[in-house]
């Protein structure tokens, strides 16, 4: 038995997805074969070959494969699998592998299982539902699988190993869709699906520039990613790759500091596996205190400044 | 240009949802229901299309039991102008909703097919891309814009590192996000309208697909509730806590 871990990269850097849902791979017991598709892609390829578990990395390097284009990329791997042995193909539940596991579960007319947060044995999974308000076991008596990997569950997989490159031949060019246009944010900060802590903001800050001038010291000070709620980013306070939430990212970091967040549902759902919540808010009633191991009722304005200054002073 | 919006009934949105007490899923009877919320963006970026002149016809499109009568009428009253149910009492699952989707679409001819990115019960943010791959169309997920040209529909999808546009050949499928537009209420006098707009229902076994549950969901439960914690007096506590209790920072 084997399964196909689809590498996800940018910039000749595998994302760190990939490595959580390596560990998901390995709780099938079988061989693991890591797939970079890419163009100009011999150091995702040397990222890939050092996970922990891969035995083999399958390199395909086109040119029509220097833009991660859903339907190229389904082609490619449908032909893959096609050739046999495989129990499942896994991707991380990140926009890039949402994007293409439906898409390859269709090609090879199996269902997809999306979000998984645990492996009990090959076909047998657990995802949660309803915004993460109920979680349900599924079972698949499927010949293979195609699962998206909710990295937040799965630690990520050692670096170390040295799999074997195997080149793959490219699948073909559909000519269906062309990127025309990326506006990718800019930071010097932690990723928000990976860090260790990361500083929220809600509408409580009111616009933009309060958000940046009370929150950026704070993330500077803790070395946090920042994030933020859809309320903040729907008023256009922050770009959408802030959202957290049922529909945004989903993280888990060590501390999670909400500031001016309520605490809907769909934030909730977004941060409630976080090791340490703290919740910062005027309102003693927001429902973010419910799920807040502290929870500072106070104004943010006079708090996070406070807050700042007191970690300065350590 | 013809638009197929796909739409689903869920439980509301403002629901709190229950599980079963014997765990083979979650308590629906009695249970207010509505339009997935991303499905109703999806009428709505068709209706305006169409408004614009860019569009001709917008035909809503359901599979379920009859209930999701309900909610085709629903989309008629925001503005789409024809709607057809696609009835079955199968529980469907991703696959075989695609696969009744493009059967629909083979009919009607779309240009292009706007969903909801994901249904907001389930969750599993698949149908879209399926139906793109079994109709071999191009897709864009996450979209949070849509301009056409000659031939071509530009997307610009909301992605994990920020923004990206995309440009597809037409015809193609297009899944929602949140922030594409921001769904208009239905009034009483288009919601008077939209009871006397057709409503076609076509029997699912009369479209020839197999739409069998492929997955088996054995058992629903309730995650581990996370116990509030404590409330602190100021900001010199919260840091003495951090530091010396939680141990975080």
């Amino acid at each position: 038995m084997k399964t196909l871990l689809i590498a996800e990269h940018e910039n000749g850097r595998l994302a760190t997805a990939t490595l959580n849902t390596a560990s998901a791979a390995a709780r099938f017991g079988g061989e693991i074969d890591v797939l970079v598709a890419g163009y100009g892609c011999d150091a995702a390829v040397a990222q890939a070959q050092a996970i922990a578990g891969a035995s083999r990395v399958l390199k395909v390097d086109a040119a029509h494969y220097a833009e991660p284009l859903a339907e190229n990329l389904a082609a490619l791997v449908t032909a893959i699998v096609a050739d046999g042995g495989y129990r499942a193909v896994l991707v991380g539940a990140t926009s890039f592998g949402k994007n293409l596991a439906p898409r390859v579960a269709a090609l090879l007319d199996v269902a997809a299982v999306s979000d998984v947060v645990a492996v009990a044995a090959p076909g047998r999974y657990e995802r949660p539902i309803y915004a993460g308000n109920v979680m349900v076991a599924v079972e698949s008596d499927q010949p293979l699988d195609v699962l998206t990997i909710r990295s937040t569950a799965f630690d990520a997989a050692p670096l170390g190993g040295e799999a074997a490159v195997q080149v793959v031949a490219a699948g073909p060019d559909l000519g269906l869709s062309r990127v025309v246009g990326r506006e990718l944010s800019k930071s010097e900060r932690p990723e928000l699906g990976a860090a260790s802590i990361v500083v929220s903001g809600g509408r409580g800050l009111g616009s933009g520039e309060n958000y940046h001038r009370l929150l950026d010291p704070l993330a500077d000070k803790l070395g946090a990613a920042l994030g933020a709620s859809r309320a903040a980013v729907d008023a256009g306070f922050v770009p959408n790759d802030y959202q957290v939430g049922q529909t945004g990212k989903i993280v888990a970091p060590g501390l999670y500091v909400a500031v001016g967040i309520s605490g809907a549902i769909q934030h909730l759902a977004g941060m409630k596996d976080s090791k340490v919540i703290v919740a910062i808010n005027k309102d003693p009633d927001a429902p973010i205190f419910q799920v807040a191991d502290y929870g500072l009722v106070a104004d943010l304005f006079e708090a996070v400044p406070t807050l700042v200054s007191s970690l300065e002073a350590a | 240009m013809k638009i197929l919006v796909p739409v689903k009934r869920v439980v509301d949105y403002n629901v709190k949802v229950r599980v079963k007490s014997d765990h083979s899923g979650v308590e629906l009877a009695g249970v207010k229901m509505a339009m997935n919320p991303f499905d109703e963006i999806a009428v709505e970026e068709a209706v305006r299309l169409r408004e614009a002149g860019r569009a001709t016809e917008v035909v809503a499109v359901s599979c379920g039991t009859s209930a999701s009568q309900e909610t085709l009428r629903a989309a008629l009253a925001m503005g789409a102008d024809r709607a057809i149910l696609v009835e079955t009492d199968v529980e469907l699952q991703p696959l075989g909703v695609a696969r009744l989707l493009k059967a629909v679409a083979e009919r009607e001819q779309p240009q292009v097919v706007i969903c909801g990115k994901q249904a907001i019960d389930d969750d599993a943010n698949q149908t879209g891309q399926m139906l793109a791959a079994l109709l071999g169309w191009p897709q864009a997920t996450f979209a949070s814009r849509m301009t056409f040209g000659e031939g071509v529909v530009n997307v610009t999808r909301e992605i994990d590192g920020g923004l990206e546009t995309l440009e597809l050949k037409l015809p193609a499928v297009v899944t929602a996000d949140l922030r594409l537009n921001e769904p208009r209420y239905a009034t009483l006098p288009n919601i008077m309208k939209a009871k006397k707009k057709p409503l076609d229902v076509v029997a699912a076994g009369d479209l020839g697909v197999d739409i069998a549950p492929r997955l088996r969901q054995v058992r629903h439960a309730e995650p581990a509730a996370r116990k509030g914690g404590v409330k602190v007096a100021d900001v010199a506590e919260l840091v003495n806590k951090l530091r010396n209790e939680a141990k975080v920072i």
